[in-house]
């Protein structure tokens, strides 16, 4: 309302009054529209702001607080005291969500035994309710991707075509690393792609929801999630279960320089015998 | 009518002179029949690579039967269900239907491969055998080239045999080779162009590689072959230096009949070898590798174990591009170096050691008696620095599959690579030179002094001594006279000298009796620890 605005306007919005007011209502005035518009905002924030004590009055499930106190004890040096993580130690874990949690305790890479180039697959320290209780309250603590209960892998007798579309997806997204035959493969500096024949389907379906130690995050936009149970059925079918013609030892999968190695060490090694026997009946 | 009895044993004499009557054979077949071929374990390698180039053509044939060397995009709709509706090139398809519906023809395919991979790696080993024994040298240099450009019709000829399924992994091989073509200054784009008939990967790459893998490449290999063996039939095989053995003769068993038995049986052998591989063993599983995608490409796509060397030269390169300013800017692509002027370099200063060695030593006469690799220090030195350049390029071709299973960084790998290609040829050379000389030196040793027997012998001012036994006679003073090194094996034990019975080696027992130990008159034989005495040598 500066002087410039037009008159007209300026009645036609306040036209209560004809005269202007007097200067102790024009105080009162501002000072109550003040005090207003600071409620209505210190309002809306509180509202819609976490508050900095927020999980002090929030109540954790008894599985999260058992899972609290796991983390308290075996977590805690290197994730800091709230999950927000320790410099130079490891990540903070708002976030991450159950499906992270399940992924890196289930299969025994947290807690790590040291730091180094890439958390190595191990006997699991946890066994699975204890693995569930810290994925619940990571979960609870900061929210993030959950692995989804029931079947992850499609029936391939009803559904026969989720097999070769999980195989296209497969070498399309996965075999860069881990290898057309899932024998896993090498990453830049003792990084390294993990072979996938001992991966179990919840483990697969969080490894691409999370993208755990140096593998990329595959979410629901990139690969749907009836896409991930497709890879997971390929996985399972065609990689794990070895549904596989060729002879009793493929190799381990590692291409031609394991069939290279088998021609000198098993070919060569045999004729080279033989050449010798022949020879040596004259 | 009168009945004519048939004499079985006139038979063959009978269809033998009918057949000489017609043609005139009898003659040349006797030369041949006859010929002697010289009895020594490793002269049988080289026909691992003859008989496994067999088993190629029988196993080769079988497959273009069912392959079909299009490009034409069909969808599958196979027994295969993880492909089944994936759209994929004929060739692949086929490729398939050869796996998994033609009747042993998975097992075909897999011995296709292994016979391949060993027909390679036979001739590699076989032209070790060449090298380090001499067998190289004159009249047999034109030979050696022959085997060089066998080798490198046989990586061709691998090369268009693993692109030509059209699966994950042949695609990216022939993007890598249209790479390395394209890597060539000035006619590099003009050559992938005319290759692949247009930009990579074009609709003709297939049908092309189709007709060099089973016409033009196996044919110069036949023809190779045969000028190979004629070579070795018109020059006549080399031998050991030995008894009776010299460089105008040849010492052996006659071709017919126990040469030809011989060899038949080995090949027997080699082609049981190839089936046993072919069945226990699985070879490039294609169907797990998917159709060719340009971007789908798996983790450790490696070439075939003799192409390994070029793709670790290639990942041991620096990234060191030159650029010219000329017109727009012309790069040098790092990827030449190693890839073009490597393998170039790789073929031919092999094709030219006959002559650089001859050179060298200013030797023009002809050999026919092989030298052990002791003998011949220097070439042995050679030949390890070489073989140790190969062998640490291949295990960098295979570096990242080495990396993640020994749990090593793939970056100290490339550079374990590349120090070590530059350092290990040399220290290679170094060791085995010293090596030769070291036994060289023992032989000399054993021919002057005798072969030690164990015995320690204290003399009468309390010295002690080994007895030695010597190998040929004495002087008036009982000191064994020096023998000639003549460059063949030195008995350096006891029982190889006859102090003991020989035993029954080996698996199976021999038909014929052992020979008895010969009784040296020197020595009484040991009969029990009461009748020992002290062998003495004679003084």
């Amino acid at each position: 309302m500066t002087s410039d605005t037009p008159a007209g306007r300026r009645f036609r919005v306040f036209n209560r009054r004809r005269s202007a007011p007097s200067r102790a209502r024009r105080r009162l005035g501002a000072a109550a529209r003040m005090l207003a518009a600071l409620a209505l905002a210190g309002g809306i924030y509180t509202a819609f702001a976490p508050g900095a004590f927020a999980e002090d009055d929030t109540q954790l499930s008894t599985a999260a607080q058992e899972g609290q106190a796991l983390f308290n004890n075996s977590c805690v040096t290197c994730h800091g005291l709230n999950a927000e993580g320790v410099e130079g130690r490891g990540p903070s874990l708002i976030g991450v969500g159950s499906a992270s949690v399940e992924f890196q305790v289930g299969t025994g890479r947290m807690p790590m035994t040291r730091q180094e180039a890439q958390a190595e697959q191990k006997r699991p320290v946890f066994d699975e309710t204890q693995t569930k209780q810290l994925g619940q309250y990571i979960q609870e603590l900061g929210g993030g991707p959950q692995i989804p209960a029931g079947d992850l892998t499609d029936n391939v007798k009803t559904n026969p075509e989720a097999l070769a579309k999980g195989g296209e997806l497969f070498r399309l997204n996965c075999a860069q690393c881990h290898g057309n035959v899932g024998a896993g493969g090498a990453l830049s500096s003792g990084k390294f792609a993990p072979s996938l024949h001992d991966a179990t389907p919840s483990q697969i379906y969080g490894a691409m929801l999370t993208g755990p130690q140096n593998m990329p995050v595959f979410g629901d936009n990139e690969l749907t999630p009836e896409q991930k149970t497709e890879i997971i059925t390929y996985i399972n079918t065609q990689i794990q279960n070895d549904k596989d013609p060729g002879g009793i030892f493929n190799l381990g999968g590692y291409g031609p320089a394991t069939e290279g190695l088998a021609i000198f060490v098993v070919g060569i090694t045999i004729l080279v015998f033989t050449s010798l026997w022949i020879a040596g009946k004259s | 009518m009168k009945r004519r009895r048939l004499d079985l044993a006139q038979v063959p004499a009978n269809v033998g002179k009918g057949v000489d009557d017609r043609y005139k054979v009898a003659t040349p077949l006797r030369g041949l029949l006859n010929k002697v071929f010289p009895d020594h374990w490793s002269f049988l390698l080289g026909e691992i690579a003859l008989f496994s180039f067999v088993v190629l053509l029988l196993s080769g044939v079988f497959l273009t039967l069912f392959f079909d060397p299009s490009m034409k995009e069909v969808t599958y709709d196979g027994p295969y269900t993880a492909l089944r509706g994936v759209d994929m090139s004929a060739a692949y398809a086929s490729s398939l239907h050869i796996s998994f519906e033609v009747r042993g023809g998975l097992f075909m395919r897999q011995m296709h491969h292994w016979a391949a991979l060993l027909f390679m790696a036979s001739i590699v080993i076989h032209m070790a055998r060449i090298f380090f024994t001499g067998a190289f040298r004159k009249p047999r240099e034109a030979n050696w080239t022959i085997g060089i450009i066998l080798f490198l019709l046989g990586f061709f000829a691998g090369f268009t045999g693993y692109s030509l399924p059209d699966d994950g992994l042949s695609g990216t091989g022939l993007r890598i080779a249209s790479a390395i073509m394209l890597s060539i200054p000035v006619i590099g784009t003009w050559m992938s162009a005319a290759v692949f008939g247009g930009e990579y990967p074009g609709e003709f790459i297939i049908g092309r590689f189709y007709i060099a893998h089973v016409l033009l490449i196996p044919g110069g290999l036949l023809a190779l072959i045969s000028v190979h063996l004629g070579l070795v039939f018109a020059q006549k095989h080399t031998q050991w230096p030995g008894p009776l053995r010299t460089n105008d003769n040849v010492v052996g068993e006659r071709m017919f009949p126990r040469y030809a038995l011989k060899q038949g049986g080995f090949f027997m052998a080699v082609f049981g070898t190839i089936a046993l591989l072919a069945g226990l063993f699985q070879i490039n599983p294609i169907w797990l590798f998917g159709p060719y995608l340009a971007s789908a490409v798996s983790s450790a796509s490696q070439p075939d174990w003799y192409v390994m060397f070029m793709d670790g030269l290639v990942r041991l390169m620096p990234a060191w591009q030159i650029d010219f300013p000329i017109g727009d800017g012309y790069v040098l692509p790092p990827l030449f170096w190693p890839a073009v002027v490597g393998l170039g370099a790789l073929f031919t200063l092999p094709m030219l050691y006959p002559t650089i060695e001859a050179r060298r030593t200013k030797d023009k006469g002809s050999h026919h008696l092989l030298q052990r690799p002791r003998d011949a220090p220097e070439r042995t030195g050679v030949g390890a620095m070489a073989f140790t350049f190969f062998t640490i390029a291949t295990l960098s071709g295979a570096n990242d599959v080495i990396a993640d299973k020994f749990h090593i960084s793939l970056n100290a790998m490339t550079w374990a690579g590349r120090i070590g290609l530059l350092v290990l040829p040399p220290l290679a050379y170094y060791i085995s030179v010293r090596v030769c000389l070291g036994l060289q030196q023992h032989d000399r040793e054993v021919l002057a002094h005798g072969v030690e027997t164990g015995i320690i012998r204290r003399n009468p001012d309390g010295r002690f001594e080994e007895v030695h036994q010597p190998l040929g006679p004495v002087d008036d003073h009982g000191h064994p006279i020096p023998l000639d090194y003549i460059g063949w094996v030195v008995p350096k034990k006891m029982n190889r000298v006859g102090a003991l019975a020989p035993a029954i080696k080996g698996f199976f027992f021999p038909v014929e009796t052992l020979p008895e130990a010969p009784v040296s008159p020197a020595v009484p034989s040991v009969t029990g620890p009461s009748a020992r005495e002290e062998i003495t040598s004679g003084r």
